[in-house]
Order: C-alpha cells, then structure tokens, then sequence
C-alpha cells in the first residue's frame, strides 16, 4: 500500500493522521454528550460550538448558519425534502439538473411520487446546463432550485454565479448548491454568492473521517427538520451529537483551505500531466477539459471498445486505482448518467473512466500513471475499433 | 493606509472648569490601559486632544480598543506626511482613494499653526482640491455638510491629513465619579446598568451572590465571564463573590414563602452596602427594572431600598426589556446572559411572591432572623478577584480545543 496510486478522491479520501489524532483525543477527552448538564458534557459542548464556530470562519459564514450532518447525501436529502415540507403550502414545483449526485435526483424522485413537479434541466455536450433554461422553467409555484457547484462525473462547474444572477428575481425560491465535490477547490467566492440559501458538504471528501458532514443555512431561510428528537442543533437535527467527528472535520476543513490556491493549481498541473498524454491517442475520448470551467482534480475520459470496469481492473496490478464515473453507480455497472444527459452514445458512456485527484497526489504519481496506461492501452489495441 | 497616529477629542469634560486636568489626567490614564497591549504607542495628552503616535501599530486594532474609553468625543485617524507638496499630493490621493467612494461630496479644510510655510491656509486649500478636482473627478466639492472633509494640518514637524471622524464611547471618564457596586447577578439587565454606570465615569466593583450547591460553578463562572465583557470599559473590574447559601437557606425556614424574596434582596443589599461602607463605594448600582419581576415594584422597591441610606443607581429602571437586550447585544454581555444556569435569584424562588410587601410586615420576618450573624458570616466567606477582558472563564479547554482543531 506504501506506493499505492490513489486516484480516486472524488469517491472518497483517506483520513489524514493529524485528523485522526483529533478524532481520537475528543473521543477520549470530550466523549460526554454536549446535551449533558454536568461538566463533562459541558466539554464536549465546547469543542462542538468551537468546531462550529471554526467551520464558520472559515466558510465566511456565522456559526448558526452552521448544521452538521452524517454525509452529503443526508445534506441533500434535508435541504430538498425540508424545503418541499416547509414551503409546501406555497408551491410543489422543484427544479434541478439532470446531472445531480443520486443523492438529489432520488430524492426529487421520491418527491415526485408524493405528487411534487419537478423539472430537471439539461445539459449541453460539455456537461453544462443554460442559465436560459433556468430562467424558463421558473414558476409561480417553484420552491427550490438546487444546482451542484462541480459535477461528480465529469467535472464541470456549473455555472452558480449565473444561477444566482437570475434567482435575484425570485427571492423566495430557495437557492440550494450541492458542494461536496467543489469544496477545497478553488471555488470558494461561487459558493459564497450572498443568494446562494443552502450549501452541501461531506467530510469524507476531505479527509475528516466518514460519517460527517455540514450543511451551511443562510440566516433567516427556514426547512423542515428530517430527524425529529432531542432537539439538538437548534431543533433541526436530533441525534447526539458526533462530536469527535465534527471536530476531525474541522480541522480537516482548516488543513484543506490553507493554502487553497496553492493546492489547486498542484492539482492542475498533474490534471495536465495525464489529459496531454492520454488525449493524445486516437482511441481516447477526453470528457473533461483543461478549461477553467472545470474542477481541478477530475478527469474523465474513455477508451473506445472497451469497458469502464475493465480499464479500472487492468490498473489494478499497477497499484493504481481509478474508477468508473462514479463510485456510487460503478457497481451497479449503469453508464453514467451524466455521460447520458451530455447525449455521449452508450457505446461510448460504458467505456468511460474517472481519475479524480487530492492536494496530497504528485506529479511522479502523474507520469507512473501514464507509463502505465501506455502499457494498458497496447495491450487493450485488439478490443479497440480499426480506424 | 499607513495612518501615523490618531487624534483624540475629549468629549463633555471640555465644559468642566477646575476638574479639568484632573479628568484629562484620568482619561490619560484609561486610554493607556486599554491600549497597554500595544508597546510602541507613544499617547501624548495635550490641552483639548490626545494624540497617539502609532509607531507602526496597526491603527484598525488600535481604534477597535479606542471605541471602548469613555470620555471620548471623536477621534481621527491622521497620517504624517514631509512638508513636500509632491508627498501631500500622493498621500491625499491615496488616502482619498482608499476612503472615499465614487460620487462622494468633500471639502478641503487646512488649519496652519506653522506660519512659516510657504503656501498660507487659502492656498493650501486650493492647491489640494485642485489637485483633487484633476485626480479625482468623480467627486463633487461641496462647502456645507459635505460627507467628507480632508482636514490638513500643517505644524511645525509635519503636515498631517485626515478625513474621517469616527464617534467614541462618549460618556466621563471612568473612575472621575468615584467608586460604586454593581449587584452582578447572571441576567440580562445587571450589566446593562453596569455599562450605563460606568459610562458617567463611575468606577465599579461587581458583587455576585452564589449559593452552592444550589447554584453551579457555571452560574459563578458567567457571572465573571459577563464582569470580562465589561472590563474594556474600566481596565479591570474587582469581582465580589458572595456565599449566600446560608442565608437562603435561613430565610427559607424562617419567613413566610410570599415574603421570601423581599427578604433575601434586603439582604442582599444589606451586604452590598457592608462592603461599599468597608471597600470606598459610595453607591450602590443595579440592574432592577420598574415591573419586571415582582421584586421590582415600587412597593417593593421601598421594602427592599429600606435596609440602606446609600444612593442605589437603577440605570435600566425606565427601559423596556426590548430596549434593554438591544443595549446587551451591542456590549455583547447578551449571548451569555441567556446561558440556562440557575442563580441565586430564582432558587427558592416562590411561585407567588408578594408583589406589594408590606413594609412593616417585611420588617418584622426579618427580625426574626440572627441578621447580624449571617451577615457576618457572609462577609467572612467573601473572595475577591481581578477580572480582565482578556480573561476566560467559560471556556477553560479553549487552548486545548484550539489546539485539536
């Protein structure tokens, strides 16, 4: 595992020791129950409102726009289900992409069979939707519109500032951004577009342990709660409190955005590195772009004739890991539902691969990468189609 | 903008004949304190201003402690520029650009006490905005309430610009009224009266009533937390702490429950008077609001205010409770104030109390009671410690926290 090759960050990211000291000095030293009356629960309510207050700073944000959260997925699920909940007597339509994280277009699903209406935008070949579009599917009735910062697939960001622009128009539509791919990566000053409502983040994406996330809620927008009990973070989120975790995640978020910059201009170059090599060849089909409206550490790309899953197998004995489109649908060995709403022919979407890099990947790890796909691709020559 | 120092101008202490250098001395003395986190500072008190030569302090963090010190009027942040109409030039363009936005009306107003120098007051004042009219054209000149004037001071040493003016805490100096005790109970009005106190110059000595285990060290340590939000005001604040357990408990099994709390506050302030009488105080401050609670009635007021002859400030007496949170917001004693621990007050807190005592019926349970004795015994048990606002009771695990975050 010491020469291991990870790129696969986009799925998730390896816990970092210093988080995990974090994690394990608060399980030891502040374990009460921030809830609890007594001194000990008093401590570990200190470290859960400093983490909270440390996440705010950081995100330009007060601390009691501050909700944590078990992942990303449960982020989604609340602001989406909350607001169909909360605003339910003002209207039942919802309008989103056809390119979300499962996460979102479950949950618009499940919305639909509870009679919501939902319009899910579409996007252009580049994986990008039309802000035009948007402002088209407004209605009388609409609630929300949720649109990701950086597609999980492909990379693309989508284009939030825009978004915000027209929904300056329509201050009652709740404005919800899914930034659990975008965060740490250069696109702090989108998410924090002042009529962005709500943002989605999973602490797992960088390297907090699993099991945490937050969801930022601007001040003076209301949603439902989803998890009813105790009453913990300020009556929205019942459940004790996982305090060491939370404190993991901060400090993990500290670690990431210090020197942001630096690290997503390091993600850059070795994003470079593999898209001049590999883009080279006939056979390759390039999905990203070295464009700047695309994410720095996702590359997607696919070798014509042969599958996804074999591309990611044939590395394996290289100590490399990538991954089909996402690791939420590879299993289930589905193309790629992004690769199908950016109309790619499903010749083509099945033999799709994602590289998706963290600040802690190398250039070395770049060019062993790309010695290794030469090899790969020689070997695969019969599978691929004669020109 | 690399200001050079900052002019400070006295507030109401202007107006006050022979207590004047007295006042001027002490406002000295507090400004000093609440900046003796930044060495460098030289803070030189002149006739009608003090001017605090920054050395290369940052002049932001410098005003952030400034806007805390009563007695100041307004204060300007000002930078020192060589006697050269090419370094003027350059300093008022940049201190213009950096202030002023787009579209904002100024005027220019030089003041020479160096008549020596080679353009007069007229001529300075031309030069400038002819200057200005050709850099900054975006700016309207106007001679009657304009939003900025650049004020341009040409002395001996240097010339010196400014162009904003930024209110202070107005108010007297603290400590020119003399000393008095402010009964510090955890709520949301006490500080608040505290505050207004120390605003007229009074200088405080908070007094908390604790009775364990009835009341928790967290009920002990937010009232110390709430004396270190007010402690940029005084410099530091002398925290009483009182045991008042037995007292309680005494008046629980001694006086009638409707007359309970009448009792214990005119024990209360029997104590408060005790230690002004041993500690110099020559008033007595506190946080009670004309009926908002029982014990603050008039009749109770009368009951209570019975057991002394001192003066007993009641700063918040006539405000809304809306009025009050919005002053404990701005002084940032709020947050803490509604933390959930019991004190000393709502203990044995009856669920009927009196809210016209009677006053001689209220003196009659309290006779009953060894007052004397108690009182003594009180006084016996009291501890006292400086709070300053740098100080952290709440959060005594911050540095460790810190740390793993």
């Amino acid at each position: 595992m010491v020469n291991m090759i990870y790129f696969d960050n986009s799925a998730t990211t390896k816990a970092l020791p210093v988080v995990l000291d974090t994690y394990r000095k608060v399980s030891e030293d502040f374990f009460g129950n921030p809830s609890s009356l007594h001194a000990v629960g008093g401590r570990g309510n200190e470290v859960l409102q400093s983490a909270r207050k440390q996440i705010a700073d950081l995100m330009h944000a007060k601390p009691d726009e501050i909700y944590f959260t078990s992942c990303g997925t449960e982020g989604d699920n609340w602001v989406i289900k909350g607001t169909a909940i909360e605003k339910r007597p003002f209207g039942k339509h919802l309008i989103t992409t056809q390119v979300e994280h499962p996460a979102v277009i479950n949950t618009m699903k499940q919305l639909e069979d509870l009679g919501y209406e939902v319009t899910y935008l579409p996007v252009d070949k580049r994986g990008f939707i039309d802000p035009e579009d948007l402002r088209q599917a407004i209605r009388e009735d609409t609630i929300l519109v949720s649109v990701m910062a950086v597609n999980n697939e492909v990379g693309a960001k989508q284009p939030i500032d825009a978004v915000a622009k027209i929904l300056q128009d329509y201050p009652r539509i709740h404005f919800h951004v899914d930034a659990v791919q975008a965060i740490g990566k250069g696109l702090m000053k989108s998410l924090r577009n002042p009529r962005i409502d709500f943002l989605t983040f999973s602490g797992h994406k960088f390297h907090a342990p699993r099991g945490t996330g937050f969801i930022y809620m601007k001040e003076g927008r209301h949603i439902a709660p989803l998890l009813t009990g105790g009453g913990q973070e300020d009556n929205l989120r019942s459940g004790t409190e996982n305090t060491p975790a939370i404190a993991a995640m901060a400090k993990a978020l500290r670690l990431l955005l210090t020197d942001e910059d630096q690290k997503v201009a390091h993600q850059q170059a070795i994003r470079k590195a593999i898209y001049d090599h590999v883009s080279q060849l006939t056979n390759v089909t390039m999905f990203s772009q070295l464009t700047p409206d695309f994410a720095p550490h996702i590359l997607t790309f696919a070798i014509a004739g042969v599958r996804g899953e074999t591309i990611v197998h044939a590395f394996e004995p290289h100590d490399i890991y990538i991954s089909t489109t996402s690791a939420c649908s590879s299993k289930k060995g589905t193309e790629s539902s992004t690769l199908a709403a950016m109309h790619v022919d499903d010749s083509i979407a099945t033999s799709a691969v994602r590289v998706s890099l963290d600040e802690y990947n190398t250039l070395a790890e770049a060019q062993a990468f790309n010695q290794a796909f030469d090899q790969i691709y020689a070997g695969f020559t019969k599978l691929m189609p004669t020109a | 903008m690399n200001y050079s120092e900052i002019m400070v101008r006295y507030g109401e202490l202007s107006t006050k004949g022979k207590n004047r250098q007295a006042f001027i001395g002490r406002l000295h003395g507090n400004v000093t304190k609440a900046l003796h986190e930044f060495p460098d500072l030289t803070i030189r008190p002149k006739r009608d201003r003090l001017h605090i030569e920054l050395n290369g302090e940052d002049a932001k963090a410098v005003m952030a402690r400034l806007a805390k010190v009563f007695g100041i009027q307004t204060y300007s942040p000002s930078v020192k520029v060589a006697k050269d109409m090419a370094a003027v030039h350059q300093a008022v363009l940049d201190l213009m650009n950096e202030t002023v936005p787009q579209g904002a009306s100024y005027k220019v107003n030089t003041r020479r006490s160096d008549h020596t120098f080679a353009l007069d007051t007229n001529e300075m004042n031309l030069n400038i905005g002819d200057f200005l009219v050709d850099q900054r054209p975006d700016l309207k000149v106007q001679m009657y309430h304009p939003d900025y004037i650049l004020r341009v001071e040409v002395r001996r040493e240097a010339i010196y610009l400014s162009n904003q003016t930024i209110k202070g805490a107005l108010g007297m100096p603290v400590g020119t009224a003399g000393k008095a005790m402010l009964m510090l109970s955890g709520g949301i009005d006490s500080p608040v009266a505290g505050y207004y106190a120390l605003k007229r110059g009074v200088d405080l000595e908070m007094v908390h009533f604790f009775s364990p285990p009835y009341t928790s060290d967290s009920a002990l340590n937010k009232a110390k937390q709430l004396t270190t939000k007010l402690a940029p005001y005084a410099g530091y604040i002398k925290f009483i702490q009182v045991p008042f357990t037995e007292i309680q408990e005494t008046i629980k099994a001694t006086v009638p429950e409707g007359y309970l709390m009448t009792v214990q506050r005119r024990l209360m302030l029997r104590l408060t008077a005790a230690l002004a009488a041993q500690r110099g105080g020559l008033a007595i401050v506190n946080g009670e609001s004309i009926g908002q609670v029982a014990s603050q009635t008039l009749e109770s007021m009368v009951a209570i205010n019975d057991v002394t002859t001192l003066p007993i400030i009641r700063p918040v007496a006539t405000m809304d409770k809306t009025e009050i949170i919005k002053v404990a917001q701005d002084i940032d004693t709020y947050d803490l104030s509604i933390m959930p621990f019991e004190d000393c007050c709502t203990i044995f807190a009856p669920p009927s109390p009196k809210t016209k005592p009677n006053l001689e019926k209220t003196r009659y349970y309290e006779s009953r009671l060894d007052v004397e004795g108690l009182m003594q015994r009180a006084l016996d048990g009291v501890k006292i410690t400086e709070i300053k606002s740098s100080d952290e009771f709440m959060n005594q695990d911050q540095d460790m926290i810190s740390e793993l975050l």
